[in-house]
């Protein structure tokens, strides 16, 4: 459609799912095929619009959690009262489609060539563009320092876990820790903040991704211990973790 | 229309109800959304006062006063501009023809004012003969702040973006003038049984 | 409700604008505070999006879709610079 093919603007296109792994019982990676898609950038998102037979229409947005590089994949978190996400975490199947829009972002992104050293904190599902951000690290064979902080309720909660153990992760499980738990067991506070992220004085670049109370916390626990506040970017999500 | 996703249907839809009690367009929710156009004011109770005003001041009650004036139960169906209704709804609050009762006047419209800045605009008619009510209990119990409370509008029969969260007052108009949304292309009068969502329905 | 940031309508933005525009730098009328549109307060209120200075909590940015066509209140803004575009 020679509309699509117009440089600058962003249409809808219909999504493909090729696969779906569900990461933890609440949470589910849908890998997708997007005719048109010209790759993204690390830590981008799409937005995801559903129409129902009878006309009704949500739309929420999804990080996306593959490296530029990759097909587009994103994770998505069911929310007790959601709207989009009980379909895309339970209902879809391999073959089925909706439509996205992306990718979208210019502020949450990370090229190897902004360098580092990168301190990442998630919250949640907020872990999701941390993945990209990661994969792109590594695919990039970049040699910027890299160490990820990751508050989650339970073990069970815990996204990419394998994945992550070849990373430089700090855990702290918040609500609830299996037998015989070293890490951290509370919410991200200055004390956890000092101990775990790097010194300001390294001159860090942090992301930091997750419910919005987690967030402003976390950013303003950063800038207290003397990160530079244009070196910190936020992501927000929903109170409850999506958007 | 866009591409429709195989087995994609509204979460929120409460089938069980009568279908004679949802305008066209609506869809009957258990829940109850929060939504919001800006952070929710804190304004303690000692310094809250509603007022009834044309310019100048005609009356205005601290809250004790306000609590201490004749209130109702109110049941009723609430219908908002983004497609969700939710049937009877319990409040109970003060009825606006209790306050427009102490103020001589012969507005045709008013303009409710609130924390935040948000306004909203109505005609005198659907604010008064029993329709509209400021009220500050919800469910039995304090309206949360995040609902409104303190103190909302109430008016029913209207869409409600027209029931103004966070209520401090109304301005007495000679002639209509849009509030926030109206401001911005929503409907002037809002009638949800003639699907009035924007200017021009 | 907790409000979320620019980035959660940089779709709406990139349709409204024609381009990326978290990173563009809005200024607030009010109180002068500058920063990228992704750091301002961003609420979604049902029947429009309100943006919010982080500062001081002043409207910057109103938008509103009605039958399909946006309406955009930049009032709050004294300034908006947007990003280069590649």
């Amino acid at each position: 459609m020679a509309r699509a093919a117009i440089l600058g603007r962003l249409t809808w296109r219909v999504a493909t799912v090729t696969a779906v792994v569900d990461e933890t019982p609440r949470v589910r990676t849908l890998e997708l095929e997007v005719p048109g898609w010209r790759g993204h950038v690390a830590g981008q998102h799409v937005d995801v619009r559903l129409t129902a037979e009878d006309g009704y229409r949500a739309e929420r947005a999804y990080s996306l959690a593959s490296a530029p590089g990759e097909p587009p994949v994103i994770t998505v978190e069911r929310l007790e009262d959601g709207e989009v996400s009980p379909y895309l975490t339970e209902d879809v199947r391999p073959g089925d489609a909706f439509e996205v829009r992306g990718p979208i972002g210019g502020y949450f992104v990370w090229r190897p060539d902004d360098g580092g050293p990168l301190f990442l904190a998630a919250g949640g599902s907020g872990v999701v563009p941390m993945r990209a951000i990661l994969r792109h690290r590594r695919n990039s064979m970049s040699e910027v320092r890299a160490r990820l902080l990751y508050s989650s309720r339970t073990l069970e909660d815990v996204i990419y876990r394998a994945e992550l153990d070849g990373e430089e992760v700090v855990h702290t499980l918040t609500r609830a820790q299996p037998p015989g738990w070293t890490g951290y067991a509370r919410r991200v506070d200055a004390d956890l903040l000092r101990e775990v992220a790097w010194p300001a004085e390294d001159g860090p670049l942090a992301f930091v991704c997750g419910p919005t109370s987690f967030v402003e916390s976390v950013a303003a626990g950063l800038v207290e211990f003397g990160y530079a506040p244009g070196r910190i970017k936020t992501e927000r999500f929903g109170a409850t973790g999506g958007r | 229309m866009s591409f429709v996703s195989r087995g994609f249907r509204s979460r929120r839809r409460d089938t069980d109800a009568d279908p004679v009690r949802v305008p066209p367009g609506q869809s009957v929710t258990r829940d109850f959304p929060v939504l919001s156009a800006g952070p929710t004011p804190h304004t303690p109770l000692d310094r809250w006062t509603f007022s009834i005003e044309n310019g100048g001041v005609l009356r205005t009650w601290t809250w004790e006063e306000f609590r201490a004036l004749p209130s109702e139960p109110v049941t009723a169906d609430i219908h908002c501009v983004t497609r969700w209704s939710k049937l009877d709804t319990t409040w109970e609050g003060v009825s606006v023809d209790t306050l427009l009762a102490e103020v001589d006047h012969d507005a045709g419209y008013v303009l409710a004012f609130c924390d935040g800045g948000y306004t909203t605009n109505l005609p005198l008619e659907d604010v008064t003969g029993g329709k509209a009510w400021v009220v500050y209990t919800y469910k039995g119990e304090p309206l949360d702040p995040e609902h409104g409370g303190p103190a909302r509008l109430l008016v029913p029969n209207l869409y409600f973006w027209k029931s103004a969260k966070w209520v401090r007052g109304l301005r007495l108009l000679d002639e209509d003038e849009p509030g926030f949304w109206e401001t911005y292309g929503y409907h002037m009068y809002g009638d949800p049984w003639r699907e009035q969502r924007y200017s021009g329905d | 409700m907790e409000a979320l940031d620019g980035n959660a309508i940089g779709g709406m933005l990139y349709h409204v604008f024609g381009g990326e525009m978290t990173m563009a730098q809005a200024q607030c009328g009010h109180c002068g505070a500058r920063g990228p549109l992704a750091e301002c307060e961003v609420y979604l209120g049902g029947p429009g999006v309100v943006v919010r200075c982080r500062v001081c909590h002043n409207i910057v940015m109103v938008l509103v879709e009605v039958r399909e066509m946006m309406c955009v209140d930049l009032g709050g803004l004294s300034e908006l610079e947007l990003p280069a575009w590649r």
